[in-house]
């Protein structure tokens, strides 16, 4: 039986072995995506972003354990920064998640960015078409602890889960554009500690301040003690509805296939240009020249690009 | 860039010593590899089920307790048994030279002990891995 075949089976071992493959940009896998694509959008694709330190694996940890309670099978991809200096990384998110390792529902894969900026990895989409396709009911995208611009995650989820926690700032960082502006739940974890109650207020104040006709709901929560869990559970299922009744799920996904569209033009636009101009090591040396201040970098891209016309 | 390695760095059984396997899995990482870390108190059947959904191509195990007689050979039987045979199995740890061939005999491919080099695992991950 062929991969795409084993995948539709319901067998793990070929969806780690396809996620593998989309990773490392395989054609056999991406032949694969294409045959299958009109399987996908069947997952609640559920975005978990916060600063590093949060507790997003621990919450994510958590939401899973009460939804195999209802009987919801589950799929988690759980990223961690790649290293900028050796390509390696610490992927450590499974720590909070182990006892989900044997839960034949759950199906968990820890990915590095490699080199993607956005709080996401390259392959995010890839792995979240394919667990799609394996048929599990929700989809979680754990990003790397971010810190105020990356937004990514909400070009890939339906509804995302902004996780904060007391004691990071004041009232100006949640009036500041960016992060804050893509939570469509918010979650304050560690809610025990000091400071819960004002870092509340101050989403809630920012939150004022929004024209759209859906107001975020904000969730104190404690991870740790599995306190405010179900309660976010029925915010994420209430945005979902949200989404579906108002027509939006449509018109988000629409938005998202056309930026999705874009950013593959832009991976094969940046692999022709630079296959073509490195045989030629051309943008190296226009690189000393540049280090050099014998050209400008603008003009060196110009002649790159001229050299492909 | 080239697709990198990928291992499993675990802790088996129930001792609560990791700082090995932190500076191991820290090695790792600037030898190039992702390491998926899961931590302490790792039943085989943790590991074997982590390790296919993360497709290593790698499991290395750190054992401080003095249970890796049943506990590594364990993992290597559980990956048998779901009909894995392209992961490398490694163990590290205080390991009494006399296990170490019994082990071997097992299925883990190779012992490091206290004072080995980070840079003779990497070698030998680099040189073992079978895909």
């Amino acid at each position: 039986m062929d991969l795409g075949a084993r995948l539709l089976n319901g067998e793990k071992r070929a969806v780690a072995r396809l996620i593998t493959m989309i990773e490392n940009n395989e054609k056999e896998a991406v032949n694969i995506l294409k045959k299958y694509y009109n399987k996908t959008g069947k997952a609640h694709v559920i975005g978990i972003t916060g600063p590093p330190g949060a507790g997003k694996s621990t919450l994510t940890d958590k939401l899973i354990k009460q939804l195999r309670k209802e009987g919801k099978t589950i799929g988690v991809i759980a990223i961690d920064p790649t290293s900028p200096f050796t390509g390696g990384s610490i992927l450590g998110d499974r720590v909070r998640m182990n006892e989900l390792s044997t839960d034949p529902g759950v199906f968990i894969r820890s990915m590095g960015t490699r080199g993607q900026l956005g709080g996401l990895s390259k392959a995010t989409q890839g792995a979240v078409k394919i667990l799609d396709i394996y048929g599990v009911d929700y989809i979680f995208i754990e990003t790397v602890g971010v810190g105020q611009s990356e937004v990514d995650i909400a070009k890939n989820a339906d509804t995302t889960l902004m996780v904060m926690v007391p004691g990071l700032g004041d009232d100006i960082q949640a009036i500041k554009a960016g992060i804050m502006e893509i939570g469509d739940v918010f979650a304050i974890n560690k809610a025990d500690r000091d400071g819960a109650k004002r870092t509340a207020t101050e989403i809630e104040i920012m939150l004022d301040f929004n024209k759209t006709d859906r107001r975020p709901p904000v969730q104190k929560v404690i991870a740790i003690e599995n306190k405010g869990i179900d309660e976010l559970i029925v915010h994420i299922k209430e945005h979902m509805n949200y989404l579906k009744e108002t027509g939006q799920l449509h018109k988000k996904r629409i938005k998202n296939s056309k930026l999705e569209i874009v950013d593959l033009i832009q991976q094969k636009m940046m692999n022709m240009i630079l296959d073509r101009s490195s045989k030629e090591e051309i943008v190296d040396k226009l690189a000393k020249d540049v280090a050099l201040r014998k050209l400008d970098p603008y003009s060196a891209g110009e002649k790159i690009l001229e050299e492909i016309k | 860039m080239d697709r990198p390695i990928r291992v499993l760095v675990a802790k088996p059984g129930l001792d609560g010593h990791d700082r090995g396997a932190k500076v191991i899995a820290r090695a790792l990482r600037d030898a190039g590899m992702e390491v998926i870390y899961t931590g302490l108190r790792q039943t085989p059947e943790q590991i074997v089920s982590a390790a296919i959904q993360e497709d290593v191509e790698c499991i290395a195990m750190s054992i401080l307790s003095g249970a890796h007689n049943t506990l590594l050979p364990k993992v290597v039987e559980i990956l048998q048994k779901e009909g894995v045979d392209d992961i490398l199995v490694l163990g590290g740890g205080v390991i009494p030279d006399e296990d170490i061939p019994f082990l071997k005999e097992k299925g883990i491919k190779e012992i490091f002990t206290p004072g080995t080099p980070t840079s003779k695992t990497i070698e030998f991950i680099r040189n073992n891995i079978k895909r």
